[in-house]
């Protein structure tokens, strides 16, 4: 039985998910209506929104600390809100400003807040390697931090997933991986991509644990988490788990799903994770006047996070040379020196 | 560096294996953060000593043996350097980076940039390059201008164990990523025996050469020849000959390309006015190529001839006499320099 505290955490991360994914949509399509143009309006690049991943967030990132590492995916807003990015330099940097948390360098999917060690990448399970890292260094300096790797179904056929969850096993290191299973790659359902519907079972093939939570039901999800971020944290190496989430809105911004049968979008915009999770709330006896404050309080701190972004300003173009390079381009040294060498230095060879 | 003798100087000669790897011991022994893992790393010691003897000390926590699955252990080093570890993560062979380039040129390379300098990734990627051994396309490649040629990394190519050992203290002690390409040619191997050259007197102490900072290794008024790793030493044999002849040929040794130091290339070209460029990359949208422009751009006026030398465009053959037809050879360095007079 999951604590109604918890409970209330976790509505207030997934409504907060889902109203900032809404709310991005509305600023995404300013200008780009009624002929659809990826370089117009506020909000520049690629689009891929998370509504329907949020169970899979929440009930994951409600076992972590600040110091636990994780990495996400091209889709990362529900995760990184889950743990705890700062919303609004969030924000700011989706909208490609000055002050957002890369200065408008890296964009919506290529979100980074060393804060509370939360990264993403752009390439489909490329996260999962530095993750694992993450994971061998807190073993080396023997801390109990963990590390969480984020990756859609998409993945499961990818090298680096599969190579990471080999070395995390064989190094046995604190390290989760979560397939958030959405049924879509793109325009590929996942029966086209493996024979193996459930896709923890590859944990089988590298001698680690391995779960599906079948359903986008929060607290299984935190059930299952509870126990996979545990033994990572006690030092009794990584777990793969499986989540099943939905895909209300298009792979991207712009996607006009041609490929999706129409009772398949219907029937993931019913399966609302969000309602089952108000109505826990209501049988742990949280009142409804609480849910919906609940709620209004993530809506405002939302748009209130969407206004300031708009507020601040574009980045310098001078800015566009910097921060290649976070050193000086020489290393450690601008000088060398001089050391007086016997004879001919060219009368080498072997040993 | 200063060569003479005298009675303090240093006359301690190391292979570049070994000043290599006794630059790694000073920073392990000095900072506990800084480990080193790869293929056969450990227990081998290196398939081309570049780790002979470390784990005898450091054990095999430090000196870490990997699976052979490059995507996850050098994703993983990206991993533990932004987690503000210092690990050096060494790819065998270069031609083996396309089975774990992602996580070099698009994590390793670019987290510090995406990230606004907020994440920094101070590791270095060890990796053996070159050919003249008969190892064929997959396994003789120097790729210097693939890596040079993608932004967030410094490139590092030594030429002797002097500069090996210095380039080495730089690179770990550097707060972002380095490539440290290593010639299999000069690292002093008992089975590759490696030319005059390489092999030099290293002092025992700790010492750093910036990069970005070429080195004149051998100095000349008729022409300058750039070059940079095993092709030093060709050309500085290439200049011995040449002397013979009356032509008077300055070696600039790059040592870094990136950063790349053009100031040391213009002030040689402005004294010579000719210009040879040396690579064992292949010729086009390379090496040579980008110092030719960077001269032209730079001083034109001075450039009265130019030529450059590069493994024509074609994967490196395997037969004794089709490899050694491919890659420059002392003998095209004198020819190359001779073609454009002086």
């Amino acid at each position: 039985m999951v604590q109604a505290s918890k409970l209330q955490t976790m509505f207030t991360d997934m409504v907060t998910a889902r109203y900032y994914e809404e709310r991005l949509q509305e600023e995404y399509l300013e200008g780009k209506q009624p002929a659809f143009d990826i370089s117009a309006g506020p909000i520049p690049g690629e689009l891929h929104l998370a509504a329907g991943h949020e169970a899979s967030a929440t009930g994951v990132c409600q076992h972590l600390r600040d110091d636990d590492t994780v990495t996400a995916p091209h889709r990362p807003h529900h995760i990184a809100i889950a743990k705890g990015v700062d919303l609004n330099r969030m924000t700011a940097e989706i909208f490609g400003r000055e002050t957002g948390l890369s200065k408008g360098k890296g964009g919506h999917m290529h979100l980074f807040d060393p804060e509370v060690n939360f990264a993403c990448s752009g390439i489909i399970a490329e996260g999962c390697p530095p993750a694992v890292g993450a994971g061998l260094a807190a073993k080396k300096r023997n801390e109990d931090s963990v590390a969480v790797a984020f990756i859609g179904e998409g993945a499961v056929s990818q090298g680096a997933f599969l190579e990471s969850l080999n070395l995390a096993s064989v190094q046995d290191l604190p390290v989760v991986f979560v397939i958030e299973d959405n049924d879509w790659a793109i325009s590929m359902p996942k029966d086209r991509v493996t024979d193996v519907a459930d896709a923890s079972q590859r944990a089988g093939g590298f001698d680690m644990p391995g779960e599906r939570v079948d359903s986008d039901d929060a607290t299984a999800v935190y059930d299952a988490a509870k126990e996979a971020v545990g033994r990572a944290r006690d030092g009794n190496g990584p777990t793969l788990l499986e989540v099943q989430v939905h895909r209300r809105m298009g792979h991207f911004m712009g996607d006009p799903e041609s490929y999706r049968p129409e009772e398949d979008s219907a029937a993931a915009k019913n399966r609302d994770s969000i309602e089952r999770l108000a109505s826990e709330l209501r049988a742990a006896g949280i009142e409804d006047e609480e849910i919906d404050e609940l709620r209004e309080n993530a809506h405002d701190r939302v748009d209130s996070a969407i206004e300031w972004a708009k507020d601040q300003p574009q980045p310098d173009p001078e800015d566009a040379y910097g921060d290649v390079f976070v050193g000086p381009e020489s290393g450690v040294t601008t000088t060398e020196t001089t050391h007086e060498l016997a004879g001919d230095t060219r009368a080498g060879g072997d040993d | 560096m200063a060569q003479q003798d005298s009675a303090q100087a240093i006359d301690r000669e190391l292979t570049m294996s070994r000043a290599m790897v006794e630059a790694i011991a000073d920073e392990m022994r000095a900072d506990e953060e800084v480990f080193y893992m790869g293929e056969d790393v450990a227990d081998y010691g290196g398939i081309f000593d570049s780790t002979q003897g470390l784990l005898e000390e450091f054990g095999h926590d430090r000196i870490m043996d990997v699976p052979i699955s490059e995507t996850a252990y050098i994703g993983a080093a990206v991993g533990a350097a932004q987690a503000g570890m210092r690990p050096i993560a060494e790819l065998m062979f270069v031609d083996f980076f396309g089975v774990g380039m992602d996580q070099i040129y698009n994590q390793m390379a670019k987290n510090t940039y995406m990230s606004g300098a907020s994440v920094n990734v101070p590791m270095v990627l060890t990796t053996a390059v070159g050919g003249t051994y008969n190892d064929a396309a997959q396994h003789s490649q120097t790729l210097y201008g693939t890596f040079a040629h993608l932004p967030g990394m410094k490139v590092v190519v030594p030429s002797t164990a002097y500069d090996a050992k210095g380039l080495m203290h730089n690179a770990i002690r550097d707060d972002d990523p380095v490539v440290y390409m290593f010639h299999k040619r000069l690292m002093g191997i008992g089975w590759m025996p490696a030319p005059d050259g390489p092999k030099t007197p290293v002092p025992e102490e700790e010492y750093t050469i910036p990069f970005g900072s070429a080195d004149v290794k051998r100095e000349g008024e008729d022409v300058t020849v750039v070059t940079l790793g095993l092709h030093v030493h060709r050309a500085i044999e290439a200049a011995e000959d040449l002397a013979e002849d009356g032509i008077d040929a300055e070696v600039v040794d790059l040592r870094t390309l990136v950063p790349l130091d053009t100031e040391t290339i213009l002030e040689s070209v402005a004294k010579t006015g000719r210009l040879v460029v040396v690579d064992e990359d292949y010729r086009s949208y390379g090496v040579t190529s980008e110092i030719v422009a960077r001269v032209a751009e730079e001083d034109l006026a001075s450039l009265e001839a130019v030529s450059r030398l590069a493994v024509p465009d074609v994967p490196i053959p395997y037969a004794r006499p089709l490899e050694n037809e491919v890659i420059p050879a002392t003998e095209d360095i004198k020819d190359a320099v001779r073609s454009i007079g002086s």
